[in-house]
């Protein structure tokens, strides 16, 4: 896995807005049998981006060439359903750094903390606001500041504090994994077994 | 004034973690073979084993196939990934219950009916139905892959403590209303969201008389309304259920354990986050007609009209009748359907088996209809043979097949064509989940059962 430092990044988004996007979406359940980590932007959004032959589904967003970067913009409850790391990592591989919405789902919000995706959760309001700027303008720029904590839509200058823990902050910014944590502080988890007994 | 997730939960804590999520223990990791093998990886590139392998049980379910079980699994991805499983489980010391071992089956089957899942343990899988464990009263939640490796690394995940919910469903159960009806009506009254960020506990004397075959049921769809976790305080059902299987408790040890599970329930004045409380009365026979689970009717309702869903979700409603070949309004009863499926960790015990022969027996599968019919678990295999269930099942023209997740999510050859209707037992309807352009209603194994006989959709108490 690339843990890739995080700091500021200013780039423009791809727009998903449906709500209920489900980690059966963003990766088909037939492209979990690899026993690796690589590869799986391929199959990202397979089923919308392809059509059963193969061929690129030309309505799709992803297959508009006036939108791109590494910004992925979607609808309430994003990553809802399986539990498949296999979601965070295809969405890492295809080169998305970060994800907005205005609701994250719990288990797929930590796959993507854990392979240095950052999910920015913001208001209703600013994401329906961010959806119309890029609908006007597929170049519209975010600017998602993990040390402020701030997000701004480039387009009206709105911006948002997100929130995040200062622990996972840390991680994300010195490319750091909850591993490592774990690792370091063993002591602490064979007292608490002798206690527990 | 805890509740009974607090304390299970306070048990487990390690450390708090400065401005950031607790250390908890785990007591026990379940692995299948899709969402394990990247952590194995991640401890052979640190050099490291597993800390506690006693605590750590492995099982391939996902991939395997429900026929001929006893060769090779044709399909090469497949082979590989159960395989690696196998390599895993041995290099690293760890118990496996491989294909055509006796006790192999859905993971979240197994658990509780070999006695690995007890009252008051904290249990993790990578697999959002890990939420079905809590039915025994235990801490029980879906991870990811990079999670799976913290636990096998450290015994221990680091975890946002989530809110607390209390549901309670407060009656009688009509006829032909089963747990999962149930589940499908508080997900339509909470939506696929509305329980995100929480840990639910279910409560009120329609859950406390279920079985616990049932109340297995009902904390698997935990996750489709969102909920990190569902639970049900544990009683006699529960110890009656657990007394005897082999890896509970046996003798003194045992009856220590039982006098501690009884004190594993919600203080009279504890306070939840939220609270909700739905009659058992209000519920008939639920199926869903849209692209998620908490896109769910009366089977006897109509489809609602798009002016009634909020603005924001409209395109999404929109996207998903179409996929579905449905339209605003529309009744379902009496539309055809090609494809029947009864299995999967959320009906696949034998209490769903007995429910479906029930209808079934003394009539004929509609000669147009496909039914997989596959049981959670060798040991519900052996089950359904000794109560004759599997002759019942035969004489109306179904085939049992070999136990796994089959159709759930058709990583293995069962899958349902394009454009094809499968009433399933399982509990996700998502685009494409059962087949490239597949489409699933969610239902109860009677009104699988009532499919299955008549070809359409059925109200399965015309039956019973």
């Amino acid at each position: 896995m690339k843990k890739e430092k995080f700091n500021i990044i200013t780039d423009s988004c791809i727009p998903l807005p449906l709500e209920n996007i489900d980690t059966d979406q963003i990766i088909p359940a037939r492209f979990l049998k690899a026993t690796t980590r690589e590869g799986f932007g391929e199959n990202l959004f397979r089923d919308w981006r392809f059509d059963k032959e193969g061929r690129r589904i030309e309505s799709f967003v992803m297959n508009n060439p006036s939108y791109k970067g590494c910004i992925l913009v979607a609808g309430k409850n994003f990553g809802c359903g399986s539990s498949r790391e296999h979601a965070a990592w295809a969405i890492a591989d295809y080169g998305f750094r970060v994800v907005v919405s205005s609701f994250f789902a719990d288990i797929h919000k930590n796959n993507e903390l854990n392979n240095f995706v950052l999910p920015v959760v913001v208001s209703e309001d600013f994401l329906l606001a961010l959806f119309k700027s890029i609908d006007a303008n597929p170049s519209t720029q975010v600017t998602v500041d993990l040390p402020a904590q701030t997000i701004t839509n480039n387009a009206t200058g709105a911006s948002e504090r997100f929130e995040i823990n200062g622990y996972k902050k840390h991680c994300l910014m010195n490319g750091l994994d909850d591993i490592d944590f774990l690792l370091s502080n063993k002591h602490k988890i064979e007292e608490y077994e002798k206690t527990a007994q | 004034m805890n509740t009974l997730f607090d304390k299970i939960w306070d048990a487990h804590v390690v450390q708090k973690v400065e401005d950031g999520p607790t250390q908890l223990y785990i007591d026990r990791l379940y692995c299948h073979e899709v969402t394990s093998p990247q952590a194995f990886d991640e401890l052979r590139a640190r050099g490291i084993g597993c800390l506690r392998p006693g605590r750590i049980f492995c099982m391939p379910d996902h991939n395997i196939p429900t026929q001929n079980q006893d060769k090779p699994i044709e399909e090469p991805v497949s082979r590989k990934q159960v395989d690696t499983l196998v390599r895993n489980a041995r290099e690293f010391g760890l118990e496996l219950f491989g294909m055509m071992h006796p006790k192999n089956g859905i993971i979240h089957v197994v658990g509780p009916e070999q006695g690995l899942t007890l009252p008051g343990a904290t249990i993790v899988c990578g697999d959002s139905h890990t939420s079905t464990h809590g039915a025994m009263g235990a801490v029980a939640f879906g991870i990811g892959t990079s999670e799976v490796g913290m636990v096998m690394a450290s015994q221990c995940i680091l975890q946002q403590k989530p809110r607390t919910m209390r549901i309670s469903v407060e009656g009688t159960l009509g006829r032909g209303v089963t747990a999962k009806d149930v589940a499908l009506y508080i997900m339509t009254q909470m939506s696929t969201s509305g329980a995100t960020g929480y840990f639910v506990e279910y409560a009120g004397s329609a859950i406390r008389s279920m079985s616990m075959e049932s109340r297995l049921t009902l904390c698997n769809l935990s996750i489709e309304m969102g909920a990190r976790g569902g639970m049900v305080a544990p009683d006699d059902i529960t110890f009656d259920y657990l007394k005897g299987r082999e890896y509970a408790p046996k003798g003194e040890a045992w009856d220590k354990a039982v006098a501690y599970w009884r004190t594993l329930r919600s203080d009279t004045d504890a306070q939840f986050d939220e609270e909700y409380t739905f009659r058992a009365e209000d519920i008939e026979p639920r199926i869903t007609y849209g692209t998620n689970p908490g896109m769910g009717m009366g089977v006897s309702e109509r489809i609602p009209a798009a002016e009634s869903i909020d603005e924001a979700g409209r395109a999404s409603f929109r996207k998903s009748l179409d996929y579905m070949g449905f339209s605003e309004g529309e009744k379902l009863t009496g539309h055809a359907i090609d494809y029947v499926f009864v299995g999967s960790c959320t009906n696949g015990r034998i209490e769903d088996f007995r429910a479906f022969a029930q209808i079934v027996k003394g009539r004929q599968k509609a000669p147009g209809v496909t039914a997989w019919i596959v049981p959670g678990s060798w040991s519900v295999q052996r089950q359904i043979a000794a109560e004759g269930i599997d002759k019942i099942l035969e004489a109306a023209g179904f085939e049992i097949r070999q136990p796994g997740c089959s159709a759930c999510l058709a990583m293995n050859e069962d899958k349902v064509p394009e454009g094809k209707y499968c009433v399933s037992t399982s509990n996700r309807n998502f685009e494409g989940r059962q087949g490239p352009g597949a489409r699933t209603i969610l239902a109860s194994p009677y009104t699988a059962a009532a499919a299955a006989i008549t070809g359409c959709i059925t109200d399965p108490r015309e039956f019973l």
